[in-house]
């Protein structure tokens, strides 16, 4: 055994040769981790975590709600419309006290899950928790399983949606969402009445029931503005969805959502709505009209998205998450548990109320005078006189959705199994 | 030679906590406020505690398998490849059999097929290397994008969800097919045991074993030891083979134990953690557990860095790469005579 007795290095003769070699890809590896981490880069942002309920709590223990964010937290998109209105509800309700990770996703947290994440919330004392993301429905129900005495809430899921198909009876866990799909007509709309091409791109998150709902819901707004409102012929226009993958870039494993707005606006799509958490369509339009483009976009998510590039933007359907939020807690903090599938349509009477109206929609610059005709969208599906969802319809296979007068039921919209005729791009 | 090696390796260590303190103090905090928050991140819950324990298992699987390729010479970089193909090949036995066979057998049907994809793609990185004459860095490299690239494959297209074409996984299988565990936590008694077997048996092959001195032979000086009779090819693939196997045996317990399906980033990147185990652990095997038990602890109380400070939890990344960076400068340093260089060019002067 005398092998042993020599310097610890002695077994590895190719460490002391290429001690460089291993230098470097040591630094590569740390460089490579550091640069997927640049999202949330600016932690001074005042309104992080803790100080406004830590400062202005009154009396008695703050009652902590955590949350668990799918991307990071200023994406100008889908989380940070929920970040954000947590913040309005910190604001309004000083005894609450809100903490958060976000970026929870197997590429920025490579061993970290959704539901370890909610378990060090709950260590932290969080009596609510809420998952943003429709990737989370596993994480959610096993930590409401886990932790029956706090409440859960999963917002896009359908778990406690009792007459929906994957009804789980989890009496701590509820799930939230707005029927986006108004706004998704609405933004339809508004790239209809944008485009001189006729063409619309969609650049697509992943594929499921929700944005297959949502792809769908934009094309039918789209399809009435131009037929109803512009008096053109339905089959001229062009509706492209291509999906990434995820519901925003991660690099090698989705397709690179620059890339594919680029390809949308050199490919004659002069307006690309996004449908994505991150604002890709916005970023790269505002590059593509400097170079004298005649391209504009839609935005989706996040109330300020027109800021992006405020010149050619057509409008943004949004998130006012602070409603049922706001709501939400309140029950929980008088000791309801949040068993119930809430699925809010916008304030018909003032859909962009942010204390009343869960979804809005602000017109862009870009629309000009055509913002009437999107008034008066909003004005007929608010009074009813307007509902997309109604026949006749085919599936795209050329099967039929919808029987002529036929109007959808909240399962059909909810679960739709495939984009719709008309609509270019896959459904699965 | 020993307090000489001490001596460098101390202020070696030295050396790195200033390092990763500035790098701290930079980002605005303090190296005792994070050092703490990260203690207290791993080890304040039961459920932490159990985390920590669960990422060690695959971790210290890795580990060891890397010792085998290190005593041989070799740079194992396709290990992430490795757990990735074993975990693909866990998903076959519980895809096809989950209905129809026991689950106590189709978990063990899963492990061994883990082990089996693990080995292959080890063995594939050995035949790049040996007669492909591809420096197996680079084949391995090159053998993890493949790996990745069909995992995201079946993720997206045969194994997905029904309606679905997402990168979060493929579905959920039945919780009668998740490895037991230590109460309510995620820390599982059989990961952990067969982890702390792997270990027990690296220990015993590489150190009481012929095979581990042939091994040996093989990494000190590989034409040496084929003019003295050595099978070299065949210890070069054995070595390719076992640390894949271990590796793959990792996969199946990402999938099994932690997952429970499988993921885009199914190694949750612990190959390329396991080489700095191993790394930082050079010959010394009896510090791969302590080593890796440390390394598990930072990577999971990195989660409050985010929650309780505002920081990057990627600065636990930072911390496990300057360590070891240090350590091996240190002991670079300890082999070469400089001080005496010098003391014998002042003499001369």
């Amino acid at each position: 055994m005398n092998f042993l007795g020599k310097s610890p290095l002695a077994a590895f003769p190719l460490l002391g040769r290429s001690r460089i070699l291993w230098s470097a890809l040591l630094l590569g590896m740390l460089a490579g981790g550091c640069a997927t981490s640049t999202p949330t880069a600016n932690t001074t942002s005042p309104t992080a975590g803790e100080s406004p309920a830590g400062t202005t709590a009154t009396t008695g223990e703050p009652f902590i709600v955590g949350m668990v964010l799918v991307g990071p937290k200023n994406d100008a998109g889908w989380n940070q419309s929920h970040y954000e209105g947590m913040q309005a509800v910190v604001q309004q309700m000083p005894n609450v006290k809100f903490e958060y990770i976000d970026k929870v996703n197997p590429a920025d947290r490579p061993n970290v899950t959704g539901a370890q994440v909610a378990d060090d919330l709950i260590a932290k004392g969080a009596k609510l928790v809420i998952f943003n993301s429709d990737d989370f429905k596993d994480d959610a129900l096993e930590t409401a399983k886990k932790h029956p005495d706090i409440a859960i809430i999963h917002a896009s899921g359908d778990y406690a949606w009792k007459e929906g198909k994957n009804f789980k009876n989890q009496p701590n866990l509820g799930n939230i969402m707005a029927r986006m799909e108004y706004g998704k007509m609405m933004a339809g709309c508004a790239a209809a009445l944008g485009t001189e091409t006729g063409k619309i791109g969609y650049l697509g998150a992943l594929i499921n029931d929700e944005t297959r709902r949502y792809a769908s819901a934009a094309y039918l707004g789209a399809r009435y503005c131009w037929e109803n409102y512009l008096n053109r012929n339905p089959d001229d226009l062009e509706f492209k969805v291509t999906w990434i993958g995820f519901w925003f870039n991660i690099p090698g494993k989705t397709l690179d959502p620059t890339k594919v707005a680029d390809d949308f606006y050199n490919g004659g799509y002069d307006v690309v709505m996004s449908g994505i958490d991150t604002p890709e369509a916005a970023v790269q339009g505002k590059k593509a009209a400097a170079a004298g483009k005649p391209v504009k976009f839609v935005h989706y998510d996040y109330k300020n998205g027109c800021d992006l590039a405020p010149d050619i933007c057509l409008g943004v359907p949004y998130y006012n998450w602070n409603v049922p939020y706001g709501e939400a807690i309140q029950k929980a903090m008088a000791g309801t548990m949040p068993n119930q599938f809430v699925w809010l349509a916008p304030n018909w009477s003032d859909i962009n109320n942010p204390q009343t109206s869960m979804i809005g929609f602000l017109p862009g610059k870009a629309l000009g005078d055509k913002k009437q005709y999107i008034d008066q969208l909003i004005k007929g599906m608010g009074d009813g006189s307007i509902n997309l969802f109604t026949g006749p319809l085919n599936f795209q296979d050329g099967t039929p959705y919808l029987k002529a007068g036929e109007t959808a039921t909240d399962q059909q919209i909810w679960y739709l199994p495939q984009l719709l005729q008309g609509m270019e791009g896959p459904s699965q | 030679m020993i307090t000489r090696t001490l001596y460098y390796q101390t202020a070696a260590l030295g050396i790195a906590t200033i390092l990763i303190s500035s790098i701290i103090m930079l980002s605005g905090a303090s190296p005792i406020t994070v050092l703490d928050s990260m203690l207290s991140g791993a080890f304040s819950t039961p459920d932490q505690i159990a985390r920590v324990f669960s990422t060690l298992s695959p971790l210290l699987l890795c580990a060891c398998g890397l010792m085998f390729t290190f005593t041989a010479g070799l740079y194992n970089l396709g290990i992430e490849g490795q757990i990735v193909f074993g975990a693909i090949a866990t998903m076959v036995p519980i895809r096809l059999l989950e209905n129809s066979l026991p689950p106590a057998l189709v978990i063990l049907l899963a492990i061994a097929f883990g082990t089996a994809g693990g080995m292959l793609w080890g063995l594939f990185a050995g035949i790049l290397n040996v007669y492909g004459r591809i420096n197996e860095i680079f084949a391995g490299l090159g053998l993890n994008f493949v790996a990745d690239g069909l995992a995201l494959y079946l993720i997206f297209g045969p194994w997905k969800r029904p309606g679905v074409a997402s990168m979060s996984g493929t579905e959920q299988f039945g919780e009668v097919l998740w490895l037991p565990t230590f109460g309510n936590t995620e820390a599982s008694p059989v990961a952990l045991a067969i982890a702390l077997l792997a270990l027990g048996a690296t220990l015993l092959v590489l150190r009481g074993t012929y095979y581990g001195l042939q091994l040996r032979a093989v990494g000190y000086n590989l034409r040496a030891a084929y003019v003295l009779g050595v099978p070299s090819v065949r210890q070069l693939l054995s070595a390719f083979a076992i640390c894949g196997g271990l590796a793959g045996v990792a996969g199946a317990l990402q999938v099994l134990a932690v997952f429970h399906r499988l993921i885009p980033s199914i190694s949750s990147h612990l190959g390329y953690l396991a080489l700095l185990v191993a790394m930082l652990a050079g010959t010394n095997l009896w510090l791969l557990l302590p080593i890796a038990f440390f390394f598990s602890a930072l990577n999971i109380g990195s989660l409050q860095l985010p929650l309780s400070l505002n920081l990057e939890s990627s600065l636990a990344g930072v911390m496990q790469g300057m360590l070891v960076l240090a350590v091996l400068l240190g002991r670079g340093l300890s082999e070469t005579n400089w001080l005496d260089k010098i003391s014998v060019l002042r003499r001369n002067v």
